[in-house]
């Protein structure tokens, strides 16, 4: 387990859980990650900037801090 | 009858809404361009009816400003039928609004827009059996060529005379159980103003809507009858119960999407894959942003330069004919003579560069390129206390500051909406780009304008920087931010956006320049401007500027570009260079740029963060404004560079 924040560029993650409040959750459940969602992982940003992520065939572009909130499982 | 288009961000609805009302609201390649409704009358079949266009909004629940907007219109039970626009290649994640919807009740109708782009995705979607399993029509559309919109809005008639409400699925059966427990208890007991369905409700209490569950509290002595309801649906499944419901109207869209819809071919090998891997890259994105707007830059001023010169030798001409005509002196010539700079002002100096630039500007959305620009300068907004989404309101602000002020309602937070608006006051909009170029790059150098732009960036973020240490946002979560997909700029809307912007400086800004010029000349006539100059004679006096721009300073207040088109006015030629020092106009240019925001942004500052908030950018900006103008004044005293 690790967070999504960790993942490799064109790896994907099936996401677990989501640490933090009903905000965060609402935010990112409204983007289509809900925990058992399969994300991946298209590249990042330079200089700890964004990283950009593919779910449910839209890209969304997250902030590393949100992202490591996000826990996930490496998919091979 | 009532029609609202509600659907998520950046799915077609504005384009679908423009399709029956002209050009009336703002299309875009970004989530979030509707930041408030518009609304039009029309006829469908012989039938009147009233229709909306609704701000995009990811969910029910409650979001930012925007999103509470297009909440407030589909709760208030004035609507009769909703069109919920999807788009097609989103179907997934889409749903998850549509079930909501289904939801209020209300007489739906499903629009699958952006065909084009599921097919382009492989993406087969059944139609028939989506409205099967919904209960409503579903259409399939293609927005920007206008394919199916017909049958849409036929269709919306038919939804209306049958009531047709859909159904909802249902959800697992521990959770419905729960849901009639706290239906029976909102029966006994109605808590809300909101007249919405008792199930709506219920749902949206166990979700722990933010709003509802405040209503609640407000109103009555329910809330202790729903958290154990709450307790319970934690307690069977493990987790927060607005998570659990979420989860579950997730599950359901996922179960809808993969019975309608078959990959039949997997995505083309796509061309804006490539493009994105070097637009977005570590090294080369940022090159190509600034590549991008260099060439902006010298596009607008290629085009505008071009024109400005020959057309000023021309009206100098007029205005000299004029000059022999009437006599000097006589108070026909003034009067005659400020009504034609007021014409040359518009046609010679602000549109040569306004459409070029505007036109410009709505290629640039359109393309899809400003959530691009987001995600490469998040790190860069962090610095300054903000994050990347903040980019467009700044971006939108080089158009016009008033809707820049209005795209703060896609921020999330409001200390951020806060300082994003004050801040985008600063960023030249379109009427002070053309007195950068027509001033400074025409008459001293592109170079110099250019480094007013680069002035103006940091100005702005040492601003923000102090305006968010003075304004903690303490909650900020980060950059959570859709990129949508390239497109084409669809020519026709394109052109249609830039026309609609350049008619409002051709229908409301360009008459006021001429009567503005106008009374200039008769007050220059009367002698009167001479108190303005005096009043601001101390101003003028300390920045080292002619005593006679004062009065110009003041009449761009009004509009920004009255202080470009009355300066030569106000110094009585438009050879500015034989009565104004290239320092003078450095120092002018820089005051006009950065002072106090027009009227016109003043009331939509006041509308957004309130009075206090206006007040305060009005003394901010004419404080950075006076320090500045002076540090140049000084800088130019030290080292005449020309
Ligand atoms: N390829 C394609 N593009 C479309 C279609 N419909 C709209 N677009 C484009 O999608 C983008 C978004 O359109 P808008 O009409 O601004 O979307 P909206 O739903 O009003 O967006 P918000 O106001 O942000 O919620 C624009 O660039 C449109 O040109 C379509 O059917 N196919
Ligand atoms: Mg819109």
């Amino acid at each position: 387990m690790t967070t999504l924040d960790q993942v490799h560029e064109n790896n994907k993650a099936k996401v677990i859980d989501i640490q933090g409040g009903q905000g965060i959750r609402q935010r990112l459940g409204q983007m289509g990650i809900h925990p058992g969602d399969t994300i991946m992982m298209l590249r990042y940003g330079a200089l700890r900037g964004p990283i950009l992520i593919e779910v449910h065939g839209s890209q969304v572009a997250l902030g590393r801090r949100i992202a490591s909130r996000i826990l996930v499982e490496e998919i091979e | 009858m009532r029609i609202a288009l509600a659907g998520q961000p950046n799915c077609g609805k504005s384009t679908i809404f423009n399709s029956i009302a002209g050009y009336k609201a703002i299309t875009s390649n970004f989530p979030g361009t509707t930041v408030k409704y518009t609304e039009t009358k029309t006829h469908i079949e012989g039938y009147t009816c009233n229709c909306i266009d609704l701000p995009g909004t990811y969910s029910l629940t409650s979001g930012d400003p925007a999103e509470l907007e297009a909440r407030r219109h589909l709760l208030s039970g004035e609507v009769d039928v909703i069109i919920n626009v999807i788009d097609a290649s989103l179907l997934c994640r889409s749903l998850e609004l549509t079930l909501q919807l289904l939801e209020l009740e209300v007489p739906m109708i499903l629009c699958l827009n952006m065909m084009d782009e599921a097919q382009r995705k492989g993406i087969q979607i059944d139609a028939p059996k989506l409205s099967n399993l919904l209960g409503v029509p579903v259409i399939p559309t293609i927005a920007t060529t206008g394919k199916g919109l017909k049958e849409l809005f036929i269709d919306v008639l038919r939804v209306r005379e049958e009531k047709r409400i859909g159904k909802t699925p249902k959800f697992s059966k521990d959770i419905e159980e729960i849901v009639s427990q706290l239906d029976s208890i909102l029966n006994s007991e109605w808590p809300v103003k909101e007249k919405v369905p008792t199930r709506f409700l219920s749902i949206k209490l166990l979700e722990n809507d933010e709003f509802f569950i405040n209503e609640t509290k407000r109103n009555s002595n329910a809330t202790n009858r729903i958290r154990p309801l709450q307790e319970k649906l934690e307690q069977i499944h493990g987790s927060p119960s607005d998570e659990v419901i979420s989860s579950e109207r997730h599950a359901l869209a996922m179960n809808l999407f993969e019975k309608v819809s078959t990959v039949i071919h997997p995505p083309k090998r796509d061309i804006r894959i490539t493009i994105d891997n070097w637009v977005m890259h570590k090294f080369f994105g940022y090159l190509i942003l600034v590549g991008v707007f260099y060439g902006f830059f010298n596009f607008i001023f290629g085009i505008g330069g071009y024109i400005e010169e020959p057309l000023m030798e021309l009206f100098d001409y007029w205005i000299g004919g004029l000059e022999e005509f009437f006599g000097k002196g006589s108070l026909a010539l003034f009067l005659f003579r400020g009504v034609l700079q007021g014409i040359a002002g518009g046609i010679a100096i602000v549109l040569p560069y306004l459409v070029p630039f505007l036109i410009g500007l709505s290629i640039l959305e359109d393309v899809g390129y400003l959530p691009r620009v987001a995600f490469l300068m998040d790190v860069f907004m962090h610095k300054i206390g903000l994050h990347g989404k903040s980019i467009i309101p700044f971006i939108l602000g080089y158009g016009c500051s008033v809707p820049a002020v209005m795209a703060t309602r896609i921020l999330e937070f409001p200390q951020h909406r806060f300082i994003v608006s004050i801040l985008t006051t600063m960023i030249p909009c379109a009427a002070r780009i053309t007195i950068i170029f027509g001033l400074v790059a025409f008459f001293i150098s592109p170079n110099a304008a250019l480094m007013i732009f680069a002035l103006n960036i940091l100005v702005v973020a040492v601003s923000g920087k102090i305006l968010s240490t003075l304004y903690p946002e303490p909650g900020s979560l980060g950059l959570i931010l859709e990129i949508p997909a390239y497109q084409l700029p669809p020519l026709k809307n394109t052109l249609k956006k830039s026309w609609y912007r350049i008619r409002e400086f051709i229908v409301i800004a360009w008459p006021l320049l001429i009567i503005g010029s106008a009374l200039l000349a008769l007050m220059e006539y009367g002698k009167v401007d001479l108190y303005f100059n005096r009043f601001l004679s101390p101003l003028t006096h300390l920045l080292g500027l002619p005593v006679s721009v004062g009065a110009t300073l003041i009449f761009g207040l009004l509009r920004k570009e009255l202080s470009l088109i009355m300066l030569t006015q106000a110094l009585g030629t438009t050879q500015v260079l034989t009565v104004m020092t290239k320092s003078q106009i450095m120092v002018f240019t820089v005051f006009v740029t950065f002072y106090i925001p027009c009227l016109a942004t003043i009331a939509a500052l006041w509308k957004e963060i309130g009075k206090k908030g206006a007040l305060l950018a009005i003394l901010f900006t004419l404080s950075v404004a006076i320090i500045l103008a002076l540090i140049t004044h000084i800088f130019f005293g030290i080292f005449p560079l020309w």
